[in-house]
């Protein structure tokens, strides 16, 4: 039983194995390994252009890899497009968050995946029922809004982006990867994000971070790799890593120390 | 007077003068033109006139707005309409029957929506106005080329039937009657307004509106909505030609040349977004009984077609200067 268990905490979750993307003559990505292990938040650092952004929208469907293989607990999958992703129960939050501010924000979480009855392949939205879910959904993550049938453009940045992490988990999935969650936030609603990572990963999702703030990875996560010009760099428990090391990775150093910070504050 | 200024702000901010304040414009020219013309304005035969005067640019503005709801436009409407009207009263005077020849106008509207759909989706034009208006001159081209600039006449009366028709009320006199016209369009403008609202499609038309992005990452087949919406275009510039062809039991090649400048003006004024994702089936109504009214109140008081014109255009920009002023005053709240 043990040896079972211990087995299965050694299995990740979701695994990229070699992978390279190219578009045209540029390489984006190049043999690039990650492992999400389940009920991990893992945070994945690098500078701008280090191909952070690429390698998610290829773990969510969005983009396909050039070469390389993806699992999913240990089987192979195929990612054709987000949809895809979605049924397997790998969802995105994308940094410019994805949501049409033109509808409300019960239309936002299911949108594409509405409850409602089919005729003939015309499916009727049950408008009724798609509050209900939300509210109930929303009140399980801790999100307060004033009603569900706000519409998301008169949301705040915060607000805004719990909506799409509710969207993001609205269909039981396992793993949400977000982008710059709270890189266009206001410094009071960046904690209430975070927090509600963290609750996510209390129900047993597992999350990948991209994130510029270090602040926010020493604060959620559990492991954090790097990525540097599209290759992979380092990664570290983050009992096991500080702030100046991590920062050295963003630079392409290893052994980056407080002493060398251009920037050190004492 | 600061507290009036900020009452009417508030008002013009509220979503029920969103959705209601053309019907406020069409009530208030109702009761000019009937001041102006008490005798000739509020009788029945009037009214109805009105009703079949707008139906063909009330169809065209319908399939717009779905156009414009997805930030598109169609510009090839009235060159849609002409070719359906040729081909359907050429079918018409060569003898096929009725039936056929009812299904002929929505057919080739169909057919021409989904090539501008497939110059968007497929061949990947930049925007929707360059695809479609290259339709505009080529559909207008194709219709003389086949007729040889022809008109036609002698339109059997089935099919008069759907133009000219009517369905008498009983109790309301020798006028008291609803034209077909008219009626086609309220189970059109009742259709669309049901689809928009209720279906997951109609809902998904507004969130490519909206933001396109989010509806691809969503699931949605954003290709697969703007080829319905191009579709539906066509679809109701075909039922327009096929009410046409019933109101003048002919056809003219020059048929709704400019017709998708009045749609788009409607459809404006109406209160939809030309960035997409916003407006209501309702208010394209609204939108199109201004125009409507506007002609028909300027035409009673014998004054010049080209103040219509003049009208119209100054309705357009004062309608957007609105919800520009509108806009504003609901940040600010």
């Amino acid at each position: 039983m043990s040896k079972n268990s211990e087995k299965n905490s050694k299995q990740p979750l979701l695994e990229a194995r070699g992978i390279t993307k190219k578009f045209g003559a540029i390489t984006a990505l190049e043999d690039v390994n990650m492992k999400l292990y389940p009920n991990e938040v893992l945070g994945v650092v690098g500078d701008n252009g280090a191909g952070k952004s690429t390698l998610m929208k290829i773990l969510s469907g969005l983009y396909k890899q050039s070469s390389g293989e993806l699992f999913f607990e240990g089987n192979k999958i195929n990612l054709e497009s987000p949809r895809n992703a979605q049924d397997i129960g790998i969802e995105m939050v994308y940094q410019d968050l994805a949501l049409a501010g033109n509808l409300s924000i019960h239309e936002n979480i299911y949108l594409g995946r509405e409850p409602g009855l089919k005729f003939f392949g015309m499916k009727i939205v049950d408008s009724v029922l798609s509050r209900k879910m939300a509210a109930e959904h929303l009140k399980k993550l801790h999100i307060e809004v004033k009603s569900v049938e706000q519409n998301v453009e008169n949301l705040s940045g915060g607000q805004a982006q719990a909506v799409a992490i509710a969207r993001a988990t609205a269909f039981n999935s396992r793993v949400v990867v977000m982008d710059e969650p709270t890189a266009a936030l206001a410094i009071k609603e960046v904690g209430k994000v975070l927090d509600l990572i963290k609750n996510l990963k209390q129900q047993g999702v597992s999350v990948i971070l991209i994130s510029h703030r270090l602040d926010d990875v020493f604060y959620v996560c559990d492991r954090v790799m790097s990525l540097f010009h599209g290759k992979n760099f380092e990664e570290a428990p983050l009992a096991k890593t500080n702030r100046n090391e991590v920062i050295g990775w963003l630079m392409g150093t290893k052994g980056h120390t407080k002493s060398l910070a251009h920037d050190r504050i004492d | 007077m600061n507290n009036i200024t900020k009452k009417l702000s508030n008002f013009f901010a509220s979503k029920f003068f969103e959705k209601w304040g053309v019907f406020g414009v069409v009530i208030l020219m109702m009761i000019i033109i009937t001041y102006l013309q008490p005798d000739v304005f509020l009788s029945i035969q009037n009214l109805t006139n009105i009703l079949r005067q707008t139906a063909m640019n009330a169809l065209l503005a319908l399939g717009l707005f779905l156009v414009i709801v997805t930030a598109g436009i169609d510009l090839s409407v009235g060159s849609i309409m002409a070719l359906s009207l040729m081909l359907l009263t050429l079918a018409d005077i060569s003898g096929f029957p009725w039936p056929i020849v009812i299904l002929i106008g929505p057919a080739v509207g169909i057919f021409i929506g989904m090539i501008n759909g497939f110059g968007l989706t497929v061949l990947r034009l930049p925007h929707p106005f360059i695809m479609t208006l290259g339709t505009l001159y080529s559909v207008r081209g194709i219709t003389n080329l086949i007729t040889g600039g022809r008109p036609v006449t002698g339109v059997s009366n089935e099919i008069r039937f759907l133009g000219s028709g009517e369905i008498p009320i009983p109790g309301l006199g020798p006028f008291g009657s609803i034209p077909i016209s008219a009626l086609v369009v309220f189970i059109s403008y009742g259709a669309i307004a049901y689809f928009l609202s209720k279906f997951a499609t109609g809902r998904h038309i507004y969130a490519v509106g909206g933001n396109p992005h989010a509806a691809r990452v969503s699931g949605i087949n954003v290709d697969r909505i703007l080829l319905l919406v191009y579709a539906l275009s066509g679809f109701f510039a075909g039922m327009a030609a096929l009410l046409m062809a019933g109101r003048t039991g002919s056809g003219f090649p020059n048929a709704g040349i400019g017709a998708e400048l009045d749609a788009i003006a409607a459809v404006i004024i109406g209160g939809a977004s030309f960035f997409g994702g916003r407006g209501t089936v309702v208010g394209v109504f609204a939108g199109v009984l201004v125009m409507g009214l506007l002609r028909n109140g300027l035409n009673l008081m014998n004054v010049s077609a080209f103040w219509q014109q003049t009208l119209i255009g100054i309705i357009v920009i004062a309608a957007v200067y609105v919800d520009v002023l509108r806009r504003k005053s609901g940040n600010r709240a």
